[in-house]
């Protein structure tokens, strides 16, 4: 027994003086459950909405009215024609378009009846849900509370999931999983390889050596850059033909985005390795810095419109975010080059970053 | 006159697949010897001192040490004997106090006497002053000696060194074997593995392995009439180019 | 030009200062060892002139170039074997030495006469992964892979530690038939016998160097007579050579005890008397002259006090 507790204590003493086991032991837990308890959440806030009123009648404004009034709604946009619905979906901003039908008033009045059409944005099949659910849990309302006579006239309510009728999971996994991937294979292995080099000692003699710290690098990174796009068009194969994901946009701007998104996650690889002295130190960066944001903050599987507004900024700058936002559109809504630019510049421009840094850091000495 | 056997060798084996690491050895280290094994890197040393020290199992032999058997009485073995390596010895991370006490509960020992042995053991080494130190502020040869001294806490009768002085300065490594020489002087018995030739001298008794078997076995003058040699560094090269394998 | 000079070089880590203003120079085409035991400063040395560590203070120039600002230029010249082999363990042999061959822009083919006689030793192996060579092979092969691109020195930081006495020998002949060729070669070392295989050597022991000088040289300035005492029960000799009046140092050697005295003249017949009479038989007693460790020893003493 006293061996034992001999043991135990020697066990804490190496915990207590070893800084990054503190931090992952209390850091940790408390970053994470803050992060889950945030952005673990399907209730719905502000959801962007946008009309089409082909009534603009007061009954149609009163119920605008009712669900912007809500918490969970906000007003994304009105919408003259229905030329104007891909549109306004195609930054993936709004998630519900609701149409009204003309002469809404006078037919709820004379007919007893009137036709609202929900047309969600499915191609995150649990938000569509949610949001065409609280959508028609208001209208009922609506219904209830302001037409005050005895046979309660109806107002039919139609969904429509657009981008994803039958609500496939899949579709909204699929791109996310290529980013989580890429991240893994791009990132995370780089940032092993070259910490291995350190820890092995033959950093040493690659330094001593007239071979250049770029050359060490790009000879790295070029293997993963190769292997990375094929997991991705493994990926994007299987997802086609085996679950029918589509691929509406043009197959060439989402082979490039894809490479745009590899050689960003690489040259993130590249940066914790210059800060890492051995490769489980790489290993441990690349999960708590880069996998675990990217997993729940990148949009990944918890809505970004969802989550409080200081991780909503945060994800801003998780690289991963712009990547999923790009792969989606550009396989569930056909989006073409120019209505990616804003995703696209701001990939270059993290990799430009990224390099900046790296090279910065890059020793070429061993202190 | 008889002497009594602490450690007893009969054709100890250890083969990994086809290769013979531990080719049949037998020999016998007897109480209060200074006992030098020797060897090139590669001879089968490590993996015959894992065996006695009950770290590995034979692959087939017989091997006593201090009364158990390696096969059956492990952990016995490991009870009974003090070990210490130049790779590991102490926790840098810990300080001299925390060490000593550590490695004092490890081998069971209450914590009165851990306190007496740590006060009586520090003023020996005159390292009284840095109790509180961290081991990895200290010089390599301050290492090494208290290492020794821990290794000896719970007063065992063999006490197995693996390389214990490599490239520590030529003063502290004579002041290591004054350690040793008190500790054979007090009954213990010393097997201690060494690149120094110098340090072969020192004991009373060496073996020599070559290629998993035992080539020379003897006192250092014995071994020197043997081969002709005017010191252990000459006998060694006799020995090991003698029965030079196939390069490997 | 001389091949490396430093001048009052100081190097700090934070507090702690690894080297105290050292000064040395190596000729060209010189055998030159730096001898000292495990944290004397002896990596530290190796790695700011081959560029891998800045000083903090102080001049260093290798073959006429600053490590420090001309690094470019230097890392061409110098091929260095670190303190662990530092090969890749899950090439091969002979991939290992393209791989070293093609950083430095050369094949083997073109310098294959400089390696030859180390390599011919391990070709039988060239395909077997370098991890699952023995510490001997791998020796060979970190030599050869620093040698591949004909360097115009030689770092070698304790190559022939935590080896046997053999394959000391050995690589030690590896390095002087290297070294007839013109090679300059710096090589650290805790052995103390390896230093007499050098042309000459600098002492080092806690960040300072204690000489620097051919090993002749070295001993000659010993100062003392040293006498090598042998016979009877070594351990209860050496006890009472201590405990002698005059005895200014007894150090155990192997078989015999190193002594000197404290008084300039000894008289050796009143020393074998005096320890006859207190029981002591079989008595030799031998002046000897120093080796570079008693030299070492008495250098590391006198430098304490």
């Amino acid at each position: 027994m006293k061996r034992f507790a001999a043991f135990v204590t020697k066990e804490f003493y190496h915990i207590l003086r070893d800084k990054r086991t503190l931090v992952i032991l209390i850091g940790m837990p408390t970053v994470m459950i803050m992060l889950f308890g945030f952005a673990i959440t399907n209730e719905l806030k502000e959801a962007r909405v946008a009309f089409l009123d082909h009534s603009n009648d007061p009954q149609t404004l009163a119920i605008q009215e009712k669900i912007l009034a809500s918490p969970y709604f906000s007003l994304s946009g009105q919408i003259s024609s229905p030329t104007g619905i891909e549109d306004i979906f195609r930054d993936g901003q709004t998630k519900l378009v609701m149409v009204f039908e003309s002469d809404f008033g006078q037919r709820l009045e004379k007919d007893g009846q009137a036709n609202i059409q929900l047309i969600a944005d499915a191609t995150d099949p649990n938000t569509a849900s949610t949001v065409v659910n609280y959508a028609q849990a208001i209208i009922l309302d609506y219904t209830r509370n302001i037409i005050p006579q005895q046979s309660t006239p109806l107002i039919n309510v139609q969904s429509q999931m657009r981008y994803n009728p039958e609500l496939n999971g899949v579709y909204y996994f699929v791109p996310g999983l290529i980013a989580i991937l890429l991240m893994l294979v791009s990132a995370m292995m780089t940032s092993i390889s070259i910490a291995r080099e350190k820890e092995t000692g033959t950093m040493e003699v690659l330094l001593a050596s007239p071979m250049k710290p770029a050359q060490i690098i790009l000879a790295k990174v070029v293997p993963y850059v190769l292997l990375s796009f094929l997991d991705a068009v493994l990926i994007l194969t299987l997802g086609k033909f085996v679950f029918g994901v589509p691929i509406l946009g043009s197959l060439g701007l989402l082979l490039g985005v894809t490479l745009l998104f590899i050689l960003l996650a690489l040259s993130l690889g590249i940066l914790i390795s210059t800060v890492s002295p051995n490769q489980q130190t790489a290993l441990l960066l690349s999960l708590m810095g880069l996998m675990l944001p990217t997993i729940l903050l990148s949009g990944f599987i918890f809505p970004i419109e969802n989550m409080p507004l200081p991780l909503q900024v945060i994800s801003n700058i998780i690289p991963a975010r712009w990547f999923i936002i790009a792969v989606k559109s550009i396989m569930l809504k056909g989006s073409g080059f120019l209505l990616l630019w804003k995703e696209i510049l701001i990939m270059f421009g993290f990799i430009l970053f990224f390099i900046a840094v790296s090279v910065r850091k890059f020793k070429i000495r061993l202190e | 006159m008889t002497r009594e056997a602490v450690i007893s060798v009969h054709h100890l084996l250890k083969t990994f697949g086809s290769f013979h690491a531990v080719n049949d050895i037998s020999f016998d280290v007897y109480r209060g010897e200074i006992f030098g094994f020797l060897g090139a890197n590669g001879a089968g040393k490590t993996t015959a001192m894992k065996m006695l020290t009950g770290l590995w199992k034979p692959t087939s032999g017989k091997a006593t040490v201090a009364g158990y058997d390696v096969f059956t009485q492990a952990e016995s073995v490991k009870r009974s004997i003090g070990y210490m390596s130049q790779r590991f010895s102490l926790y840098a991370d810990l300080t001299v106090k925390e060490n000593i006490e550590l490695f004092g509960g490890i081998y069971g020992l209450s914590t009165r006497h851990i306190r007496e042995k740590r006060i009586e053991l520090l003023s020996r080494l005159a390292l009284t002053d840095s109790e509180h130190e961290l081991i990895s502020a200290l010089p390599l040869g301050w290492k090494q000696k208290l290492a020794f001294s821990v290794a000896m806490l719970h007063d065992p009768q063999i006490i197995f060194l693996d390389e214990p002085t490599g490239g520590v300065d030529p003063i502290t490594r004579r002041q290591f074997w004054d350690l040793i020489y008190e500790a054979a002087d007090m009954g213990k018995t010393i097997f201690v593995t060494t690149h120094y030739m110098d340090e072969a001298e020192y004991c009373d008794r060496i073996s020599m392995m070559v290629d998993g078997k035992i080539t020379a076995l003897g006192t250092p003058e014995d071994l020197k009439k043997q081969f002709l040699a005017k010191d252990m560094d000459e006998v060694f090269i006799k020995v090991a180019r003698h029965t030079q394998p196939i390069a490997q | 030009m001389k091949a490396i000079t430093i001048n009052h070089l100081k190097k700090d880590f934070g507090k702690v200062t690894a080297l105290k203003e050292v000064s040395l120079e190596v000729a060209q085409g010189e055998l030159y060892g730096l001898i000292g035991p495990d944290g004397a400063g002896k990596t530290t040395m190796i790695r700011i002139l081959t560029s891998l560590l800045t000083a903090t203070a102080g001049e260093v120039s290798v073959l006429g170039l600053n490590p420090q600002t001309e690094y470019k230029a230097l890392r061409q010249k110098i091929g260095y074997m670190p303190g662990q082999f530092s090969l890749y363990q899950d090439l091969s042999v002979e991939e290992n030495l393209n791989l070293f061959a093609s950083i430095y822009e050369t094949t083997i083919e073109a310098n294959y006469h400089l390696v030859k006689d180390i390599y011919q030793q391990i070709e039988p192996f060239k395909h077997r992964r370098a991890g699952a060579l023995s510490g001997g092979m791998k020796q060979k092969l970190a030599l050869c892979c620093a040698m591949i691109h004909r360097p115009e020195i030689l770092f070698l930081d304790e190559p022939t530690t935590g080896v046997d006495a053999v394959s000391r020998k050995e690589f030690w002949e590896m390095l002087k038939t290297l070294n007839v060729g013109g090679l300059t070669i710096f090589v650290s070392t805790p052995y103390m016998d390896e230093a007499s295989l050098c042309e000459r050597v600098a002492l080092i022991q806690a960040g300072e160097i204690l000489a620097v000088d051919t090993p002749e040289n070295i001993n000659e300035t010993f100062g003392r007579h040293l006498y090598a005492i042998k016979g009877g029960n070594k351990r209860a000799l050496l006890n009472a050579l201590k405990a002698f009046e005059h005895c200014q140092s007894a150090y155990s050697f192997g078989s015999s005890i190193h002594y000197t005295d404290s008084r300039q003249e000894m008289d050796v017949e009143e020393l074998l008397l005096s320890l006859q009479a207190h029981g002591h038989s079989n008595i030799t007693i031998e002046e000897i002259s120093p080796s570079i460790e008693d030299s070492f020893m008495k250098l590391m003493t006198s430098h304490d006090s």
